[in-house]
């Protein structure tokens, strides 16, 4: 069977069973639309929040990061799983003790004050369409690739589906969904894995093999890859580039941030009691590392396969570089989607990749006659190039597309429903119309929903030039903005409204404003973004680290010289605190 | 704070807090120096050790600050059961 037969059989087998589910779990009350009633195992909301957090970058782009940065893109592996610590120790089971439906309706409660819930609206808004936006572009980028179909279909497709489960299942047909979509997409990651693992180093648990030997060779793969790359004039794979200062501020960025992601946290209002928010949080992170723990195998081993690839003899012989003409299949599938990219600058029909940037290895690649790099791969392409590379079996490339799609359509369909609940509970039902019944802010729910879909398809279809850009907003807003509100809910009885509002201002102003400032989104960047130009050496994906410190000091400094919060809040801090006495989560 | 409510219930609740707080401060400095202490700060020093073929501090940054977060969590979920429980303030 050919490859596309059976990609068309595997993607569409996993179609059905998620539009089954979905009628299986329908929503029939607005408990049940926005946090599935609260009766989510802890076991199987930790599968569904990993589900809903690793997205299409976890899956598709991670590991091509870390491929290409080495140490460097440890970053991501602690910042977006060391989240999960602070969550489930300092946010998670006191607000499921809470006890209500979303994030801003937390902020609004403890700050006694519509104008903090509307902050906490607006930032929710932002960071979620940002996110969802990535998550379209990479729904976009599977099924034009493996499915060789039209962009727009693609994404009509797409949007259908998560139409169906999430606008008629609402939190309990998205949760359910969700854990579907977890063992696809971890199948599908490490199967792949393992086949490659086995292959370069003859163990076949990535984890391990990583840190083994070269198959049928003495030397350990890390330092045979470390060779690899500085023959190149490439930086030493276990040792990064960026300073440690910006190491440390963007894995504490990326940390906080995934902490104070409104759709993270709101799969924690799902579970039945506070000692479930503790342990499920930690299923989630269980969930979580299985992949990630993967992926620097993964990323590492895919690097190495490339050079090996496109540099099978020495470096520097007149034939240790692949000829264009006898380049392989996936090489050439991959440069008409113009991920893949050659020019033969020394125009002797050959590929020469390296490093062109590193002023020590220029001198050498003179001598060989070399006149510039002449290869380009997009980092993105790294996981779903990654079978063909290694040349696995069609059945598992099949599965690879089918596992990159249900990653991108799980996190979309969560950040879709945080979006609908905000507009439905918070804006409408929590500030503009509180009168409105049960029924029509289901009606509502579901119609935000529906529209945030076809918002979201929108920005799929028609990436706006920033989105890669915008990115480090979402999780450097989260960290400047809802996360140090949350905590500081729970932890001080004494920050107040007026506090409380000027912090996540400050934050988020800040924030943002450095971001536009060296990245220009909208405008022309003010200033080069490069290190000398940094505040203390901070990059823009690192910035929400000073955003955060600046929202605590602020925060601190205005409710000491304002008038306390009053005493039936801090009754509710009290009451937050201990674990007695949780409810299923309910409306007023 | 409540210094006029002397009531046994309050003091269990800030005994139960206290409790709370020095787990929370245990496992938030393991939480420190697993990634940004041993993968972050020291790489260079633990980088002149290895586990197999990983340098300790790559190995750290890429593998076993994520195993020591998934141990930390669940700990903390174990303690604060047994502590809910000793202050007879669990759930149920």
């Amino acid at each position: 069977m050919d490859l596309q037969t059976l990609t068309y059989i595997v993607v569409g087998a996993t179609f059905v069973l998620y539009i089954g589910i979905a009628f299986w779990a329908r929503a029939a009350s607005t408990g049940e639309f926005y946090v599935a009633g609260g009766g989510v195992h802890p076991v199987l909301n930790g599968m569904a929040t990993g589900a809903d957090w690793m997205s299409a970058a976890s899956f598709i782009s991670m590991a091509g990061l870390i491929a290409f940065l080495g140490y460097g893109g440890s970053v991501y592996l602690m910042g977006w799983t060391g989240g999960y610590v602070l969550l489930a120790l300092l946010l998670a089971p006191y607000l499921r003790k809470f006890g209500k439906f979303t994030v801003p309706e937390f902020i609004g409660d403890r700050y006694y004050s519509n104008a903090a819930r509307l902050v906490a609206i607006i930032c929710l808004i932002f960071i979620s369409f940002t996110y969802v936006a990535g998550q379209m572009r990479g729904v976009g980028i599977v099924f034009s690739r493996f499915l060789e179909v039209d962009i727009v279909t693609g994404l009509l497709v797409g949007m259908g589906i998560v139409f169906l489960y999430a606008v008629l299942g609402g939190m309990k047909g998205v949760t359910y969904t969700q854990v579907a979509q977890y063992v696809v997409l971890i199948f599908a990651y490490t199967v792949p894995a393992v086949f490659i693992a086995l292959q370069v180093t003859g163990n076949p648990i990535p984890q391990i093999a990583l840190g083994g030997h070269v198959a049928g060779g003495d030397a350990f793969f890390l330092d045979k890859l470390n060779q690899v790359v500085m023959d190149l004039g490439f930086t030493e794979y276990t040792k990064g580039s960026k300073s440690m200062i910006d190491t440390f501020a963007i894995t504490m960025a990326l940390m906080v941030g995934t902490a104070g992601l409104p759709h993270v946290i709101v799969r924690f209002f799902t579970v039945p009691r506070v000692r479930d928010a503790r342990s499920s949080a930690g299923w989630a992170l269980v969930f979580i590392a299985l992949l990630y723990t993967t992926a620097p195998a993964v990323g590492a081993m895919a690097r190495y396969n490339l050079h090996a690839t496109v540099q099978p003899g020495e470096v520097g012989a007149e034939t240790g570089s692949l000829a264009y003409d006898s380049r392989p299949d996936w090489f050439k599938r991959w440069e008409n989607t113009g991920l893949l990219k050659f020019e033969d600058k020394n125009g002797d029909g050959r590929i020469q990749y390296y490093n062109d940037k590193s002023k020590e290895f220029a001198a050498k690649a003179e001598g060989f006659g070399w006149k510039g790099n002449e290869l380009t791969v997009d980092r993105d392409i790294m996981v779903l190039a990654n079978p063909e590379i290694a040349k696995l079996p069609n059945w598992v490339i099949a599965l690879v597309a089918a596992g990159g799609i249900a990653a991108a359509l799980s996190t979309a369909a969560g950040l879709l429903l945080v979006i609908s609940a905000a507009i439905s509970h918070d804006l409408l039902k929590g500030i503009v119309m509180p009168s409105i019944s049960e029924k029509s802010e289901l009606m509502a729910g579901r119609i935000a929903a529906a529209v945030a879909v076809a918002i979201a398809g929108y920005l799929g279809y028609n990436p706006p030039g920033f989105v890669a850009q915008v990115v480090a907003f979402a999780f450097g807003l989260a960290a400047a903005s809802l996360f140090p509100a949350i905590l500081m809910g729970i932890f001080s009885k004494k920050i107040n409204r007026e506090g409380a509002i000027a912090g996540m201002l400050v934050g988020l102003i800040f924030t943002m404003g450095y971001i536009l400032y060296f990245k220009g989104v909208f405008i022309t960047p003010l200033a080069e973004n490069k290190p000398e130009n940094w505040l203390f050496g901070i990059s823009p994906e690192g910035i929400g680290v000073v955003g955060m410190v600046l929202n605590f000091i602020v925060a601190f400094a205005i409710s000491a010289v304002t008038s306390a919060p009053p005493e039936k809040v801090q009754q509710l801090v009290e009451d937050i605190r201990v674990p007695k006495g949780a409810g299923a989560a309910h409306a007023h | 704070m409540q210094s006029t409510d002397t009531s046994g219930a309050s003091r269990t609740a800030a005994a139960y807090w206290k409790a709370n707080l020095q787990v929370l401060f245990i496992c938030m400095i393991i939480w420190f120096v697993v990634s940004y202490g041993l993968g972050i700060l020291l790489v260079d020093v633990m980088n002149q050790f290895t586990i197999g073929g990983y340098k300790l501090g790559f190995w750290f940054a890429q593998q076993g600050s994520i195993y020591a977060f998934v141990a930390l969590i669940f700990f903390y979920a174990w303690r604060m059961n047994k502590i809910d429980r000793e202050f007879d303030l669990q759930e149920d």
